[in-house]
């Protein structure tokens, strides 16, 4: 394959995305990058400049202190999709196939809910007028119905309902394809199913099992709605922070140094994540 | 070492939805020797093994090893080893890791296990491979990895499921003959499903032919080839001419015009009889004198492969009769010569449509 000389038709072909990209990535990205060294007119505007002013304000506590809730709650949705998904799409794999792929649908069928639906939905069920603490009311579990939101576990929970699909989908491929005969010559060889799940099953699927949880952890990152909704302003994300600078206090190089920042950040786990995966897996 | 590992399958029947897979196999091994499953594919010789293992829940019927019933016991309580047609070993273990597997699960010492896995791996001609990777290894390495993780428990029962059929066949040829060394050697009762007949009939004490679910016959390996018990079975294991006579009573038997011996022939009724005579039984001769058991045909074809010569003869039966022989003892034979076709009688085997 890496014999074969790329003809001018494949870089016809290349050309398309790669132009999309700088166009739509690299281009505002650079705009982005070069915004966050001007300088802001208090109450409107800013102008071309170079300053760290924005640069700097990254350093105060508060922000310091979003960051890593930010990345802490991204990293628990993550942690929570995985321990929910991984077992979910196990079972789902070995399910006979007119189950296996009705569940399958519901399961991506979430796909087609926006984050505004979900938000909001969920603002319902966990409320206290019409939400499901009623329901235990009516069942007598509960003497009175509460709200559970806005609050910590409000906005995880939304986190990982949005995810959720995105992180079956990511095991699913690697997942259906892991050869049945493996788990059950763990099975000839004394192991019990649930020691076959975490000696075989688990430490094969590892690397999936990384990239689900990347997946989920750079995809709730960026998700703004779910926390602004569910949660109070100390549950706030970062990008909630960011589009509250940005939309109405209007210090877009601040905004524009916060998104930089952020970007930064998730590759950063992203790598970290990765090299330390790769070293283990090469160590055992 | 006490003979430990016999097995007794009692009216097992395994069905898969409308499919019938297993249809009813009441079988009685003996422990110690080494005993194949052969059939078609889609005969029911795999899932019969998965049910032996615990691997598939028989519909109906019961499984007792050494007496005692297993149906109801799951896989990994089972005491067996098993190889599988993938190998199915571990991607995320060394070779080392694949072997001592089943010796951590139990909780063995770690220097209990390097000491085993090194013994498993000199036993199968490994050595110094310990901490390779399965990815590292050639398709006959892997083979002898499975085979000694399957064997590193010392389990009663040690199950084969096709497992040379990753091979290429001249390893193949020479790892049927190690395993079966290795068998012998370790005295453990062996079950191995192949569709391959001489792979049976090279490592095999006891030869079980299945078809369609059922077991057509049990033998021994040469008596299953000499002394076929059914059309399926003679077909199936080598080549044979299956003429299609009538009975003419006392050990005789009608096939066209003529009168042949056939031991075993008790029908007098003229009604069908079967009659199977392996090609190389069968003999030759040129011309049309008088010749006992024999009826005349019309040379259709020839071909010597050095090892083994092959002529094909219209006799005006259903198909044409074939007569193999060494090349050495070749009778000078031509296309379109008159011939007759000799069937010695103690060729000849009575069998069941």
């Amino acid at each position: 394959m890496s014999d074969r000389k790329p003809t001018h038709g494949t870089y016809a072909v290349l050309a398309v995305p790669v132009t999309m990209l700088v166009v739509f990535f690299l281009v505002p990205f650079g705009i982005m990058v070069a915004s966050s060294f001007y300088h802001r007119v208090e109450g409107g505007f800013y102008t071309p400049a170079f300053e760290l002013n924005s640069w700097r304000r990254l350093f105060t506590e508060v922000f310091i202190e979003r960051a890593v809730f930010s990345i802490g709650i991204s990293l628990l949705a993550g942690a929570v999709c995985i321990a929910v998904a991984f077992p979910f799409t196990f079972f789902l794999t070995r399910m006979k196939r007119r189950p296996h792929v009705a569940l399958l649908v519901v399961v991506m069928s979430a796909l087609s809910l926006s984050e505004v639906i979900v938000g909001f939905t969920w603002s319902v069920l966990l409320g206290r007028a019409a939400g499901i603490s009623n329901i235990l009311v009516w069942l007598g579990v509960m003497d009175e119905a509460r709200a559970y939101q806005p609050g910590f576990v409000a906005v995880l929970l939304g986190l990982c309902y949005i995810a959720f699909p995105y992180c079956v989908l990511t095991l699913y491929p690697s997942l259906s394809r892991l050869d049945r005969e493996v788990t059950e010559a763990a099975q000839t060889m004394g192991a019990s199913p649930w020691r076959t799940f975490w000696t075989v099953v688990v430490p094969i699927s590892r690397p999936i099992i990384v990239a689900g949880f990347l997946l989920v952890f750079v995809f709730t990152l960026g998700s703004y709605l779910i926390s602004a909704i569910l949660g109070r302003p100390e549950h706030w994300t970062l990008s909630v922070f960011i589009s509250d600078q940005a939309s109405f206090n209007a210090n877009v190089p601040f905004a524009a140094a916060m998104a930089i920042f952020l970007t930064v950040l998730s590759l950063a786990v992203v790598g970290v994540v990765t090299v330390v995966e790769s070293r283990t897996r090469r160590l055992t | 070492m006490q003979e430990r590992g016999g097995l007794r399958l009692q009216e097992l029947v395994k069905r898969f939805g409308d499919l019938e897979a297993v249809a009813g196999v009441d079988l009685e091994l003996p422990p110690g020797r080494l005993i194949s499953f052969l059939g078609p594919s889609g005969c029911g010789k795999t899932t019969l093994l998965r049910m032996i293992a615990g691997l598939e829940q028989p519909t109906a019927g019961r499984v007792f090893l050494d007496g005692e019933d297993v149906t109801d016991r799951p896989p990994h309580s089972r005491d067996i080893g098993m190889v599988f047609q993938t190998l199915a070993l571990f991607p995320h273990l060394s070779v080392s890791g694949n072997i001592g597997y089943g010796m951590k699960i139990r909780g063995v010492a770690q220097a209990e296990i390097r000491r085993r896995v090194d013994e498993l791996l000199k036993m199968v001609s490994l050595e110094g491979t310990a901490d390779r990777r399965v990815s590292q290894l050639s398709g006959g390495q892997r083979q002898r990895v499975a085979t000694a993780r399957a064997l590193a428990l010392e389990p009663r029962l040690f199950l084969l499921d096709e497992p040379l059929s990753a091979l290429d066949a001249n390893l193949r040829e020479q790892l049927q003959v190690e395993l079966r060394l290795l068998q012998q050697k370790l005295g453990i009762t062996t079950i191995m499903v192949t569709h391959d007949q001489r792979e049976a009939m090279t490592m095999s004490d006891l030869v079980v032919v299945m078809q369609a679910g059922r077991v057509e016959q049990v033998g021994l390996p040469l008596e299953v080839y000499r002394r076929p018990a059914t059309a399926f079975v003679a077909r199936f294991i080598g080549s044979t001419n299956l003429l299609e006579t009538t009975g003419a009573g006392d050990g005789r038997v009608r096939l066209r015009d003529r009168d042949l011996a056939v031991p075993g022939a008790d029908r007098s009724d003229g009604g069908p009889v079967l009659v199977s005579v392996r090609p190389e039984d069968a003999r030759l001769h040129v011309g049309l004198g008088a010749v006992p058991n024999a009826i005349p045909g019309t040379v259709v074809f020839v071909r010597d492969l050095g090892e083994l010569f092959e002529c094909y003869v219209d006799c005006e039966l259903r198909e044409h009769v074939v007569v193999a022989g060494s090349p050495r003892e070749r009778v000078p034979v031509d296309q379109g010569d008159a011939v007759q076709v000799e069937f010695p009688p103690d060729a000849c085997v009575v069998v069941r449509a």
